[in-house]
């Protein structure tokens, strides 16, 4: 049923109409038994969809952050942030290191709590330092590092050596356009995983959630 | 067939934008803060004094052998001299830190810099100025603007903008009329200065950034309008951005040149424009800074098999601007092998 409904969805996303979405998931919330499985069969599907058709050059970025705030919203309305039904598993945060260019953040912060999950924002230009310093007072079990800067990206790699030496069991998840442009990069800084797309983080965060146990 | 007589970078360069073929493959090095590391200083100190980017381009064309002198200073050098924050790092290029306009309503208050009173814009002058003097017009000098289309990106933020766009279209065109202006007259002073060309960047054009439709109804224009006021040459370069799709629409604005992505296919993007646009790419930046002897030789020849034939060609990277990371060893086998493989006519493409 709710991949009947995918289609109708994204093409609201798409032309963002944001009240045909809340009409089309409120309908979908309805029918289903509960909330999270209408969450991961229709939001978090279509967030992934769209990821894709961006990758293939299909949609634009601008499409892809439109249809995750209106998500972000519409979810926020169904679980509030601190609702018990949020998967609030694992510690995750969210950090621009180093640079300033926000928007990849953004579409990823959306997205991951558009897919139900709560993650803590420490925002953008931070260095190294600063990151750690946090992810050990906040017991970050996943931190998710967003750059677009090629000097910023290869930072990753300090970082964790910083957290390895410290301890710090924290797996570090990359994104933005140097780890699309160069698979290796994500090798080459030691990171634990990396996304292409912001949808892409979910599978990312399940996986590592899984090999945490 | 015996080796075409040797060409000035400049009769190179015109010779490829009439879709001919010249003596070799021209190729641009787009080197910015690279420079710095000829004088072993900061890339803040680099940049504070004209003269430094005047023997830093020099230095590096000596160098590496490539076909142009490149002005451009860093991305946030317009919003700086709209009174706006640069962030320096010490091996990246300069950021630009909290917008200018923080609400729309900002536009109607905003104060649009004079581009011969501003000092920072000033100093690109100079440098132009100076190397003009130098090179004459034996190499072309390719001066820069961020397009009025996408520097809003760096005057509101990314989000504010993409807000900006989709839903207040009244302060989206006041923008767009302040911005072109100030764009027109940037790079004009850039021509007047010695610039052979400007490079439009103009990034949030893509469909990798918008669809096409929106492109349409807003940046296009801009596009036109702007483009058809500069009085000179101009390359659209969307900064590692795809191009395809759009590639009938950029020439449509008036362009000459079109910067192609490293995601995709430059042969494709040749054959969609040739006797219209000339291509410039497509190396992947953040790959060359790991590109072995064997690798490079390869990426070069592989490029120019793609592409060169026929002229209307520019062998470059992607982005328009080498990361500090890439090793100068790179650059130089990079150079080496368009002088090996680069000589026109492209016999060994055909075997």
């Amino acid at each position: 049923m709710l991949m009947n409904r995918i289609i109708d969805f994204k093409q609201a996303l798409y032309s963002i109409n944001r009240l045909e979405a809340e009409k089309i998931l409120a309908q979908c919330v309805e029918e289903a038994e509960n909330t999270m499985e209408v969450i991961e069969g229709l939001v978090v599907r279509t967030l992934d969809e769209i990821g894709s058709e961006w990758e293939e050059g299909r949609v634009s970025l601008s499409q892809v952050y439109m249809s995750g705030v209106i998500c972000e919203e519409l979810v926020d309305q169904l679980l509030l942030p601190q609702s018990q039904k949020r998967k609030n598993q694992p510690r995750m945060a969210i950090a621009v290191l180093e640079d300033h260019h926000l928007l990849g953040k953004r579409i990823v912060c959306s997205v991951v709590r558009a897919s139900g999950y709560e993650l803590i924002d420490y925002g953008h230009g931070l260095m190294v330092d600063d990151i750690v310093e946090r992810v050990v007072r906040d017991k970050i079990q996943i931190m998710l590092i967003s750059t677009l800067m090629l000097s910023s990206a290869l930072k990753v790699k300090d970082l964790k050596k910083k957290l390895n030496d410290l301890g710090a069991p924290t797996k570090v998840i990359v994104g933005g356009a140097p780890f699309r442009l160069d698979y290796q990069l994500c090798k080459d800084v030691d990171a634990d995983g990396a996304a292409v797309t912001a949808a892409e983080t979910i599978g990312v965060i399940k996986k590592v959630v899984d090999s945490i146990g | 067939m015996a080796n075409k007589i040797e060409m000035t970078s400049m009769e190179r360069v015109l010779t490829t934008l009439g879709f001919k073929e010249p003596d070799r493959v021209p190729f641009f090095l787009c080197l910015s803060m690279y420079g710095a590391k000829e004088f072993n200083i900061s890339i803040k100190e680099y940049f504070s004094k004209a003269e430094n980017v005047v023997e830093g381009q020099l230095k590096m064309r000596e160098k590496y052998r490539h076909d142009c002198i490149y002005t451009f200073f860093y991305a946030p050098i317009e919003v700086e001299a709209w009174g706006g924050e640069v962030i320096y790092f010490d091996d990246g290029p300069p950021n630009s830190g909290t917008p200018i306009i923080k609400k729309n309503e900002d536009i109607d208050r905003i104060q649009v810099p004079e581009v011969r009173k501003s000092l920072v814009l000033k100093n690109v002058l100079k440098a132009t100025e100076l190397l003009k003097k130098n090179v004459g017009d034996k190499v072309p000098i390719i001066g820069v603007v961020m397009s009025p289309f996408s520097l809003p990106v760096m005057q509101l933020g990314f989000e504010k903008y993409l807000n900006l766009l989709y839903f207040d279209k009244v302060y989206f065109q006041k923008l767009m009329q302040i911005n072109e202006k100030f764009c027109i007259e940037w790079a004009n002073a850039q021509l007047d200065a010695g610039a052979t060309a400007i490079c439009y960047f103009d990034p949030f054009a893509s469909p990798m950034m918008i669809p096409r439709e929106l492109y349409l109804k807003t940046g296009f224009h801009t596009a036109k309008r702007t483009i058809s006021s500069i009085k000179g040459p101009t390359a659209t370069h969307l900064a590692s951005g795809r191009a395809i799709g759009i590639l009938d629409d950029l020439f449509n604005t008036g362009t000459n040149i079109v910067g192609v992505s490293a995601e995709e296919n430059i042969g494709d993007i040749k054959k969609g424009c040739y006797n219209k646009l000339t291509v410039l790419g497509n190396f992947n930046g953040i790959e060359m800074r790991h590109w072995n002897a064997k690798e490079t030789e390869t990426k070069v020849k592989e490029t120019i098999a793609l592409a060169g034939k026929g002229g209307g060609f520019i062998l470059s990277d992607n982005h328009g601007e080498i990361p500090w990371q890439v090793p100068e060893d790179v650059l130089l086998r990079i150079s080496e092998a368009v002088h090996k493989w680069g000589r026109y006519p492209l016999q060994w493409v055909d075997k």
